[in-house]
């Protein structure tokens, strides 16, 4: 396969399409207007709608329609506009809707900045909205990642009757790299007879709705979708492991993050500190027992937390090592990012050297 | 072989179109490459960059903070950016609209009255094509052939016409280096 230079944004959309989406609902906001520009040449060359609507609010309910419908659909916004969409998504998870939902995250909180930062974690990872709910979140650290996230997203959702987020920062939304398009990885996919389609008089209707107001039927409803997120855990997990065998320190990053630590990781290499990095794929799932495998070998002195924010994901670091480890963070919110020296500094330090 | 490039000028001049030719001609050649702009409430006038980096081996962080090769379109990048180079770099100087030397003499510098020839070419636009013609003359490290069928690719059309004009704007560019 040949490779070809794609930005990030449009990658992901050329993606969406190439999963069949045929549906996109949104409104503009930096750094991901790259993705409704593409849909909007795109999706109606193949017979499918690109809809720029008044909100977020209304946009996340157009997927819910669309979804509803049994379409493929998609959506996606920045940090600020993710907020907007939180209650569509809790509906999303109640009703139990599959739909692809991108965050290209910039500094926050509020309206922050417009470069790249990492600070919608929790909001992604514990869920911006109402209620026990859990949907996936693919960390893209490449083009090609997100290219190729962004397709399996797609039938993770089907396979699961669940959004799913891709969670990345301005920086992976504007850059250019070479990729190729790859067919991804197939799955027996359920057949969608949940969806509001016509019934032709041959079936009862199908009601997709979130409300269960006898409370022991909610009950019920909470116990299956329970079942349905401990399957994702144990089946959806994702991790990359880089250098990780017999390291003195051991990042944990994601996104573009990961990148710096790995030039990071050769800065310490000259130093004589043997660095490795461990790198959640899926935020949520988090990778918690590999974390703690690879923490918990004899060579690691500390576990280094590196992330574009003031310190999210490292909660779920520390809930992973159950204290077998130290673990010091390094990290900048609101649009600046941290140097490979300074990361490898505050490694250096988190050793005492 | 690692070039890490940053492209800087005025919005306008083509800084993001150096970048991408490069990118894309260093794909071409089957190495790896990526392309990261600025971005920011960026408009015609004000400033831009983007950097570049073109590997043999797999790219590790595509953030440029000290260049190989520094290409400055105008005197705000060459002033803001000349003191990241490295050490025995090359830095690129736009000596039509620069009128300051570039000050460290442990990098090479090289001029190139780019808007100058793009005026007696007869369109100012392809500035950034000589340019590029005096980086790849002087680098080395992409085939001349490789842009120019990628110049192809690029002008079809009622746009074809802009291909050979490209491509003198390019061997003007290499003339200026020695």
């Amino acid at each position: 396969m040949e490779k070809e230079l794609w930005k990030g944004n449009e990658a992901i959309a050329e993606a969406a399409i190439r999963a069949g989406c045929k549906y996109f609902f949104g409104y503009p906001i930096t750094p991901q207007n790259e993705i409704p520009e593409y849909l909007s040449l795109h999706l109606p060359q193949i017979g499918g709608c690109f809809l720029q609507a008044e909100s977020e609010v209304a946009a996340i309910n157009m997927v819910y329609g669309a979804a509803g419908c049994g379409e493929r659909v998609m959506t996606s916004s920045s940090s600020p506009g993710i907020s907007l969409k939180q209650e569509g998504i809790t509906y999303m998870c109640g009703a139990e809707l599959p739909a692809v939902i991108v965050n290209m995250m910039r500094g926050g909180p509020g309206l922050g900045t417009i470069q790249p930062a990492q600070g919608d974690y929790y909001q992604a990872t514990r869920g911006g909205g109402n209620g026990d709910y859990r949907h996936l979140v693919y960390a893209p650290a490449t083009i090609q990642e997100a290219a190729d996230y962004v397709q399996m997203a797609f039938d993770v959702a089907d396979q699961y009757r669940n959004p799913v987020m891709i969670l990345a920062d301005g920086m992976i939304g504007q850059m250019m790299e070479a990729i190729e398009w790859h067919q991804i990885e197939k799955r027996d996919l359920p057949a969608k007879d949940w969806a509001t389609t016509c019934t032709k008089g041959e079936r009862k209707p199908n009601v997709i709705n979130s409300l269960y107001i006898d409370p022991n039927l909610c009950a019920v409803h909470n116990e299956h979708l329970a079942a349905k997120y401990k399957a994702m855990e144990e089946n959806e997990t994702r991790w990359e492991e880089v250098n990780t065998e017999d390291c003195e320190v051991l990042f944990v990053a994601y996104g573009t993050p990961s990148r710096i630590t790995k030039a990071a990781i050769r800065l310490l290499e000259k130093e004589g500190i043997k660095a490795g990095l461990f790198r959640p794929i899926t935020l949520w799932p988090f990778p918690s027992k590999a974390l703690k495998k690879a923490a918990s070998q004899d060579s690691v002195k500390v576990v280094v937390d590196f992330e574009l924010s003031m310190g999210q994901m490292i909660d779920d670091v520390k809930i992973a090592l159950e204290g077998c480890r130290p673990v010091s963070f390094v990290g900048k919110a609101g649009g600046v990012v941290p140097t490979p020296v300074e990361v490898a500094s505050a490694a250096k330090a988190a050793i005492g050297r | 072989m690692t070039n890490e490039i940053m492209i800087a000028g005025f919005g306008g001049q083509g800084v993001m179109a150096i970048g991408k030719t490069l990118a894309e001609a260093g794909m071409k050649e089957g190495k790896d490459v990526s392309w990261l702009p600025s971005y920011g409430p960026e408009m015609r006038g004000g400033t831009a960059n983007c950097c570049v980096v073109i590997d043999e081996e797999p790219i590790i962080c595509p953030i440029v903070l000290e260049p190989t090769e520094l290409i400055a379109m105008n005197l705000p990048s060459l002033l803001k950016f000349e003191p990241t180079v490295v050490k025995g770099g090359t830095v690129f100087v736009n000596s039509s609209i620069i009128k300051e030397k570039v000050s460290r003499d442990d990098v090479r510098a090289i001029y190139v009255p780019c808007l100058d020839i793009a005026n007696e070419l007869g369109n100012a636009k392809v500035a950034n094509m000589v340019m590029l013609g005096a980086y790849i003359e002087a680098m080395g490290n992409l085939g001349t052939d490789t842009i120019k069928e990628m110049l192809v690719h690029m002008f079809t059309g009622p746009k074809a016409k802009l291909v050979d004009l490209n491509i003198e704007a390019l061997r003007r560019g290499a003339a200026c280096v020695k």
